[in-house]
């Protein structure tokens, strides 16, 4: 059935008209971690947006100091090994104000024209109460032409009782488009969490 | 009364179906008017701030203090506002450019966080109180009905500052604390908030 206002479409065929205003940022995907190996997003992404936004809610692993990681791949690949060149900023203070400090990611922690893993969050505690939360932001994944943009930050409780400000970003260096993201723990399964997935118009 | 389109629930229970709409829900603006204290707690005058959605956004607008070099900060709640003073640990750093390009610089500010500290932490300080002077920004505050997690906060605020600095200003942390947040203050921590505008949004 339709909706029909003084001649304009409002609903058919199961969806709002899109002509009518709705809000920008439309939820596409929810994914809940339960002692999970990875969360794996395969569908849904693609040109319907030029901008993903993925929301991490209180991602609590079960191996303490381990961290959260994430890969991109392309098709129904499952390799989860795109070339990324990235760079990272950390902002950290500990609970005893015994340290505290910012500067930039080195090490492990970027990647340059690596297959590796991108680490969004390091360290993490898994006391019960420790989590990450924050999100990270993919522009045009299905562009053909160019690299593919990303930036994060999160807030994280770390192993050494402390709180963790990441910024993170970067490029996959590819001109495939990209259709699906991974996320893991570098050790350990992801004991619990939640991850939306928005598309922005 | 429910409307179906095709097999799809569009209406029901007096709300649109979960993704038809937009995630970013409008919930509550406050504005300030010579305001010692803005505040949202759950439950009182249309505020939601609950489990309805996994996080809040805050957007701040023009917040214009009523003295010179006075900073903006906020504190949770546990008991729907009776006391602020949730214990936090966070971070601060900034970057900042003065209007005659003889200072820029880029740096952690180890006198404005926080360590398990109950006090109000800063979001913006030292801002000026010329006329077209004041501070905007937003505050990410991240599944804050928890029993069981602590409280990740992320904000990020320019200032234009009492010296003629503009101040890109980060700060994010954790209310430490397994207790639901359900209510949150703004405020100066000396004077009133002179004029500006808080919008809270849920996404769902």
């Amino acid at each position: 059935m339709g909706v029909i206002s003084n001649g304009t479409t409002l609903l058919d065929a199961g969806a709002l008209d899109s002509g009518i205003a709705t809000g920008d940022m439309t939820l596409i995907s929810t994914s809940t971690a339960s002692s999970s190996a990875t969360i794996d997003i395969t569908s849904g992404i693609d040109s319907t947006y030029k901008e993903y936004i993925f929301k991490f809610i209180d991602i609590h692993q079960a191996t303490d100091g381990a961290d959260f990681q994430f890969q991109v791949d392309t098709g129904t690949n499952t390799s989860y090994n795109q070339t990324i060149t990235s760079m990272g900023i950390l902002s950290y203070h500990q609970e005893d104000d015994s340290a505290a400090a910012l500067g930039a990611h080195s090490g492990s922690a970027i990647l340059h024209q690596e297959t590796g893993f991108q680490d969004l969050g390091r360290s993490l505690g898994n006391d019960n109460d420790q989590s990450l939360s924050g999100e990270l932001h993919l522009f045009e994944p299905s562009s053909t032409t160019f690299v593919k943009h990303f930036m994060g930050v999160i807030n994280e409780a770390a192993n050494d009782n402390g709180t963790n400000q990441r910024f993170v970003a970067g490029y996959v260096n590819t001109t495939t488009a990209i259709t699906r993201i991974r996320f893991k723990a570098d050790s350990g399964n992801i004991d619990s969490g939640t991850i939306k997935m928005y598309g922005i118009k | 009364m429910a409307l179906i389109s095709n097999g799809t629930t569009i209406f029901d229970a007096g709300s649109m179906a979960s993704g038809l709409g937009g995630s970013m829900v409008f919930i509550k603006k406050l504005t300030a008017s010579g305001s010692a204290t803005l505040s949202f707690v759950d439950g009182s005058d249309g505020v939601v701030l609950d489990d309805t959605y996994k996080e809040y956004l805050f957007i701040f607008k023009d917040i214009h203090p009523s003295a010179d070099n006075e900073n903006f900060a906020m504190n949770f709640s546990v008991d729907t506002g009776s006391n602020y003073n949730v214990t936090k640990t966070t971070t601060y750093f900034q970057a900042y450019h003065n209007e005659n390009d003889s200072v820029t610089a880029l740096g952690y500010s180890s006198n404005k966080d926080l360590a398990q500290s109950t006090d109000f932490q800063y979001l913006s300080n030292s801002i000026g109180s010329d006329n077209d002077q004041q501070t905007a920004g937003i505050v990410h505050l991240f599944n804050p009905s928890s029993t069981t997690f602590v409280k990740h906060f992320i904000s990020r605020f320019n200032i234009a500052n009492s010296s003629e600095y503009t101040v890109d200003n980060y700060v994010a942390g954790y209310g430490n604390t397994t207790s639901a947040v359900d209510a949150i203050q703004f405020k100066m921590t000396s004077g009133n908030i002179d004029a500006g505008t808080i919008c809270l949004y849920g996404i769902s």
